[in-house]
C-alpha cells in the first residue's frame, strides 16, 4: 500500500520575536500590534527555499538510501530559478541518481506541496515509481511593517512516498481547484500583493477548507471524528478555530498552526504541520491534511506500527528546539535584502559562474562528493587525479565518497572582519571528517565566541553567492559548529 | 651530482625604493627608483646587464601581465626579461632566476627586480583574490582573506601546545612591537612609529585572534639586485663580496589541506630551511645565522616560522619571543632588522628582494642605526599563500669567506 515511508523537517535557527518587529515598525503601521505574540522562524542570510529543502530532504532520508529515489518533487513559490530545474539542484545536493529518475518543480501556489504529494502517491499507487521524495520549502520576502511580515516564517519539510515499510498509509485525497486570489506575486515582483483580510478569512480559508474537507469525507465515507489530527494551515488564529468549530473538530485534534513558534511557511506549511503531527502520532492514528491556495487539497493517512522503527531525526520538533533569538531587526532586514548596507569595494567582485565547470564538477560542488582512494583508502576532498596520501600517490584509482552526511572536527578557525560578508565576521576554518578527509569550509549558524578547536561540525548546503547582475544563485556546503547543549 | 648554489654567485649591487603609500607614483617610477640606486651601487652600465627576471604578484591590479612593464620602465636594451609570479615568493623567485642564470654560465650579469603597486585599488588590505584563484576554486573555496587564513594558525597552534590565547596574543604583540622598534630606525620603512604591547593588544580585531597591529603594512615599493660570478665581481674591483649561500623553495602539495597536519607549523618552511642550511653548510642555525628577515605578514606567521627555521624548538617560540631573542639588541638572532613586512611594508613582488637588500646592507656595514656587529650569514624567508597551502622560499646570503 502506498503511503509515507519517511518524513523530515527543517526550521531555520533564527527566531524573530514579533514584538521586535512591532518595536521597530509599529510607528509605520500600528495594526501589526494585533498579532504581536510569538515568534517567526527566519532563514539565515545564506539560506533560501532550495537550501532549506535540501536540509529537510536529508533529514527525511535518514536511514534510507538516497540512490533508491526514483523522483524528487520540489514545491515552492520562491524558487531561485525560473528556468533551471530547481528540484535538480536539490537532487544533486542529495547525490541522487541521474539516470532513470524524473524530477519536477511544483510551483506558483501555496498548495503546491500537497499537490506534489498527491502526484507522488498517484505514481507509487500506479506502480510506475517506488520511491518519490517530496520536499516543500518557502522563504518569502515581505515588505516591512506588513501583516505578511508578521505571519510569514521560513521553513521546509519533506516526505518520502513509497510502498514498503510505510509509516502512514495513504487513504485517499480530494481537491477543489478554483481561482480564489487572496494574494498573488506577479512574475517580476518581489513581494506578495494581498487583498482585504476579512474577505480572505471568510470566503477563502473559512469557506474553501471546510468545503474541501467535507468533500473528502463525503467521497470516502469517513467521519471527522475518525481523525486524531486534522491539519490545515491558516495563520488567522480566529479563523483557524472557526474552521474547527464549523467542521466539528475537537480543540486538541486541530493541529497547531505553529504561528507562535515559527510562522506560516507558505508552500511548505501543510507538510511542516503534517511532519509535526507525525512526530507525535501513534500507530492507528488517522491524519487529515489540507493544503490551501487557489482551492484546497485534502489527503488522509493512517499511521502504522512502522513509525516506531524510524531512525531518530531532527524533524520539526528538533529544529524548533534548535533556536537562537534574532534580536536585531536591521539584521533581519539586511538578511532579506530589504535595506542596503555597504559591502565595500572588496565585496564588488562578481565573477560569473562557469557552467562548464559546474557541469563537470557537479557532484563535488552540489553533492559534496569526494573520493576514496581504492589503494590506500584515504577519503579526500577536493579531488585531484593523484591521491593526496604521500605514501600512496596512486593516480585515478578512486571511488566516490560522500562527505555531506559526515561529522567533522574543527582543526583551526577564525572570524574574519575583512572578508566581505552579509553577517560579519565571516567565520571559516579547516575541519577534519570522521573517517578521514579534511578541507576548509565557511561556517554558518554559529557564534564565533562559542567556537573552539576540536568542536564537532555538521555539513549544511547553503547559498554561496547570489549574482544579481546575471540572476544566478550558487550553492556549496558549509560547516555548522555543534555547540554542546545547544546555543547559549 | 648537484653541488648547490653556495658561493657561485655574488651580489654586486642592490637598490630599494622608499616603501609606503606612494600615491603619486606608479610601478614604473618605483622600479626606476630602486634600479637607479642598484645600478649606481653596482657601478656598471645598464648595457652590461644581459638578462633580467621580474617579480610581481597582483598583475591584475598592478603592472599587468608579461615582463614588458619592467623592460619598458627601465628601457632595458632588448634583453631577455622573464616575469615570475609565485605569490609572496615572487621577489625571491626573480632573484633565483637571475642567480641560476649566472651560475649556469648562460649570462655574466643578470638583474632581478620586483615591484608591487597595491595602493591603487581603493580599499585597505590586499586586493580581493576570488577572481584570481581559478574558475573551480571560486565556486567552493571558503570566503577567506590573507589575515583570516593566517589567523586560523593561532587557534590551532594554541590548541596544540595548550597555550592560553591571551598568552599567545602577548607573544604575538611582542613580535610586532619589536618590528616597529626596528622600523622606526629605518628611513625607507613604511611605518616608522614605535608601539607598545598594550597598543597592539587593544587594537581593533581584523580576524580572530589577529588585531590591526598583528598585520603587516600594505605598501607600494620596488627592490632589485644585480648579480654576477665572484670572479667577474672581483674583475670589476668589488671587495668584501656578498655571495649567495643557499636558495630553496618548497611548495605544499595538499597534505596540510586535505590529508594530515595539526595546523601548528609550516611543512614547507621546515623543509626549505633544512635544505638551505645543508646547501649553505650551516649546522647550527640558532648559533650561526646572524640575522633574519622572515615573512611576517602576520605576527603569528613570524612566531611559528621561528620554529620551522629550526631556530626555536617546537612549542618554544613564544618563550624565545618574550625573552627578546629576536630583538635587535637582544643577544639572540635579530629578526626583522629593517622593520620587516610589518613596518618596512609588503609590496609583494618586491618583498623578497627588499629582505635581501637589508641583509646586503648589514653584511657591508651600511645599515646605519640598525647595524649589527659583524654579521656573517643573513637569512630571508617568504611564505606565499596560506598556512594550509603555500609557497615558501628561503635564501641565505653571507660574506664570501663565511
Amino acid at each position: 500500500m502506498a503511503g509515507i515511508t519517511s518524513f523530515g523537517g527543517y526550521i531555520p535557527r533564527y527566531r524573530l520575536s514579533r514584538m521586535v518587529i512591532v518595536q521597530n515598525m509599529a510607528w509605520y503601521f500600528p495594526v501589526i500590534m494585533a498579532v504581536a505574540g510569538g515568534e517567526k522562524a527566519v532563514a539565515n542570510w545564506d539560506e533560501d527555499s532550495v537550501s532549506m529543502a535540501v536540509a529537510a530532504a536529508y533529514d527525511c532520508m535518514a536511514g534510507h538510501d538516497r540512490k533508491g529515489l526514483d523522483a524528487l518533487y520540489f514545491a515552492s513559490t520562491t524558487m531561485p530559478f525560473a528556468d533551471r530545474l530547481n528540484a535538480g539542484i536539490v537532487a544533486a545536493a542529495l547525490n541522487m541518481r541521474e539516470n532513470g529518475v524524473s524530477n519536477a518543480d511544483f510551483a506558483s501556489c501555496m498548495k503546491a506541496g500537497t499537490t506534489a504529494m498527491i502526484s507522488a502517491l498517484d505514481s507509487v499507487q500506479a506502480g510506475s515509481r517506488k520511491n518519490v521524495l517530496v520536499a516543500a520549502s518557502d522563504q518569502r520576502r515581505t515588505k516591512m511593517a506588513t501583516m505578511f511580515e508578521m505571519f510569514y516564517g521560513d521553513g521546509a519539510a519533506a516526505v518520502l512516498i513509497g510502498n514498503e515499510d510505510v509509516v502512514a498509509d495513504y487513504l485517499g485525497s480530494y481537491s477543489i481547484n478554483c481561482d480564489f486570489v487572496d494574494h498573488y506575486r506577479g512574475q517580476t515582483k518581489e513581494f506578495d500583493y494581498g487583498y482585504e483580510e476579512r474577505w480572505v478569512r471568510d470566503i477563502g480559508y473559512g469557506k474553501v477548507i471546510p468545503e474541501a474537507i467535507s468533500g473528502f469525507l463525503a467521497q470516502s465515507g469517513m467521519k471527522i471524528g475518525d481523525f486524531a489530527k486534522v491539519i490545515y494551515p491558516c495563520y488567522f488564529g480566529g479563523t483557524h478555530k472557526a474552521i474547527a468549530a464549523r467542521l466539528g473538530i475537537e480543540k486538541e485534534k486541530a493541529q497547531n498552526n505553529l504561528h507562535a513558534v515559527c510562522g506560516d511557511t507558505g508552500t511548505a506549511h501543510p507538510l511542516v504541520m503534517l511532519v509535526a503531527a507525525l512526530e507525535e502520532a501513534n500507530p492507528g492514528d488517522k491524519l487529515l491534511v489540507a493544503g490551501f491556495g487557489q482551492g484546497c487539497d485534502v489527503l488522509a493517512f493512517e499511521v502504522t506500527d512502522k513509525i516506531k522503527d524510524m531512525k531518530p531525526r531532527t524533524g520539526i520538533k528538533g529544529s524548533l528546539a534548535n533556536r537562537v533569538d534574532l534580536t536585531n531587526y536591521q539584521k533581519f532586514a539586511k538578511f532579506r535584502d530589504l535595506i542596503t548596507a555597504d559591502l565595500g569595494i572588496r565585496g564588488e567582485a562578481n565573477p560569473n559562474t562557469s557552467l562548464t565547470v559546474l557541469w563537470r564538477k557537479r557532484k563535488m560542488l552540489l553533492g559534496l562528493v569526494g573520493v576514496r582512494c581504492k589503494k590506500c583508502g584515504t577519503p579526500q576532498f577536493p579531488v585531484y587525479p593523484t591521491c593526496v596520501n604521500p605514501k600512496c600517490w596512486s593516480v585515478n584509482d578512486f571511488e566516490d565518497y560522500e562527505f555531506s552526511d559526515k561529522e567533522a572536527k574543527i582543526l583551526m578557525f577564525t572570524g574574519d572582519m575583512l572578508s566581505p560578508s552579509v553577517d560579519p565576521p565571516a567565520v571559516y576554518g579547516l575541519i577534519a571528517f570522521e573517517g578521514g578527509g579534511r578541507t576548509m569550509f565557511d561556517f554558518t549558524d554559529c557564534d564565533l565566541n562559542q567556537i573552539k578547536v576540536g568542536m564537532k561540525t555538521r555539513m549544511s548546503f547553503r547559498r554561496r553567492q547570489t549574482d544579481n547582475m546575471r540572476g544566478f544563485t550558487g550553492y556549496f556546503w558549509k560547516a555548522v559548529p555543534q555547540v554542546e547543549g545547544g546555543d547559549k | 651530482m648537484a653541488t648547490g648554489i653556495r658561493d657561485k654567485v655574488a651580489i654586486i649591487g642592490m637598490g630599494c625604493s622608499q616603501f609606503g603609500e606612494r600615491w603619486n607614483d606608479g610601478p614604473e617610477e618605483l622600479m626606476v627608483e630602486s634600479f637607479t640606486e642598484c645600478l649606481q651601487d653596482a657601478g656598471i652600465e645598464k648595457t652590461d646587464i644581459q638578462a633580467a627576471w621580474f617579480g610581481s604578484c597582483f598583475d591584475e591590479v598592478g603592472v599587468g601581465k608579461s615582463a614588458l612593464p619592467a623592460s619598458m620602465s627601465l628601457r632595458l636594451p632588448n634583453i631577455s626579461v622573464t616575469r615570475v609570479e609565485n605569490y609572496c615568493a615572487s621577489g625571491t623567485e626573480a632573484f633565483r632566476g637571475a642567480v641560476y642564470a649566472v651560475a649556469s654560465g648562460a649570462y655574466d650579469i643578470a638583474l632581478a627586480i620586483g615591484v608591487e603597486k597595491l595602493k591603487d585599488i581603493g580599499y585597505g588590505g590586499l586586493p580581493e583574490f576570488s577572481t584570481a584563484m581559478g574558475t573551480l576554486n571560486q565556486l567552493w573555496m571558503a570566503n577567506f582573506t590573507a589575515p583570516g587564513g593566517f589567523a586560523m594558525l593561532a587557534t590551532s597552534y594554541a590548541a596544540k601546545y595548550g597555550i592560553d590565547m591571551s598568552e599567545l596574543k602577548r607573544a604575538m604583540a611582542h613580535v610586532s612591537v619589536k618590528s616597529h622598534a626596528n622600523g622606526a630606525l629605518n628611513p625607507k620603512a613604511h611605518l616608522r612609529k614605535p608601539v607598545t604591547e598594550e597598543q597592539v593588544l587593544n587594537a581593533p580585531q581584523i580576524a580572530y585572534p589577529l588585531g590591526l597591529f598583528d598585520c603587516c603594512g600594505v605598501s607600494d615599493g620596488s627592490a632589485c639586485a644585480i648579480v654576477t660570478t665572484p670572479e667577474i665581481a672581483k674583475s670589476l674591483g668589488k671587495k668584501d663580496l656578498v655571495t649567495v649561500k643557499a636558495l630553496q623553495l618548497s611548495l605544499s602539495n595538499g597534505t596540510e589541506f586535505a590529508f594530515d597536519w595539526d595546523g601548528d607549523h609550516f611543512i614547507t618552511t621546515s623543509k626549505a630551511s633544512s635544505e638551505a642550511y645543508k646547501e649553505a653548510g650551516i649546522k647550527n642555525p640558532r648559533g650561526e645565522i646572524s640575522m633574519m628577515e622572515v615573512h611576517d605578514c602576520f605576527s603569528i606567521t613570524e612566531l611559528v616560522t621561528m620554529e620551522d627555521l629550526h631556530i626555536s624548538e617546537r612549542g618554544k617560540a613564544p618563550r624565545d619571543v618574550m625573552d627578546g631573542f629576536f630583538d635587535l639588541r637582544g643577544g639572540g638572532v635579530p629578526c626583522q632588522v629593517d622593520g620587516g613586512l610589518k613596518c618596512f611594508g609588503h609590496p609583494i613582488g618586491a618583498s623578497g628582494l627588499r629582505m635581501l637588500y637589508e641583509m646586503y646592507l648589514q653584511l657591508h656595514g651600511r645599515a646605519g642605526q640598525r647595524q649589527l656587529k659583524d654579521p656573517k650569514f643573513g637569512l630571508t624567508h617568504n611564505l606565499g599563500g596560506f598556512p594550509f597551502m603555500n609557497v615558501c622560499s628561503v635564501a641565505i646570503i653571507g660574506k664570501q669567506d663565511a
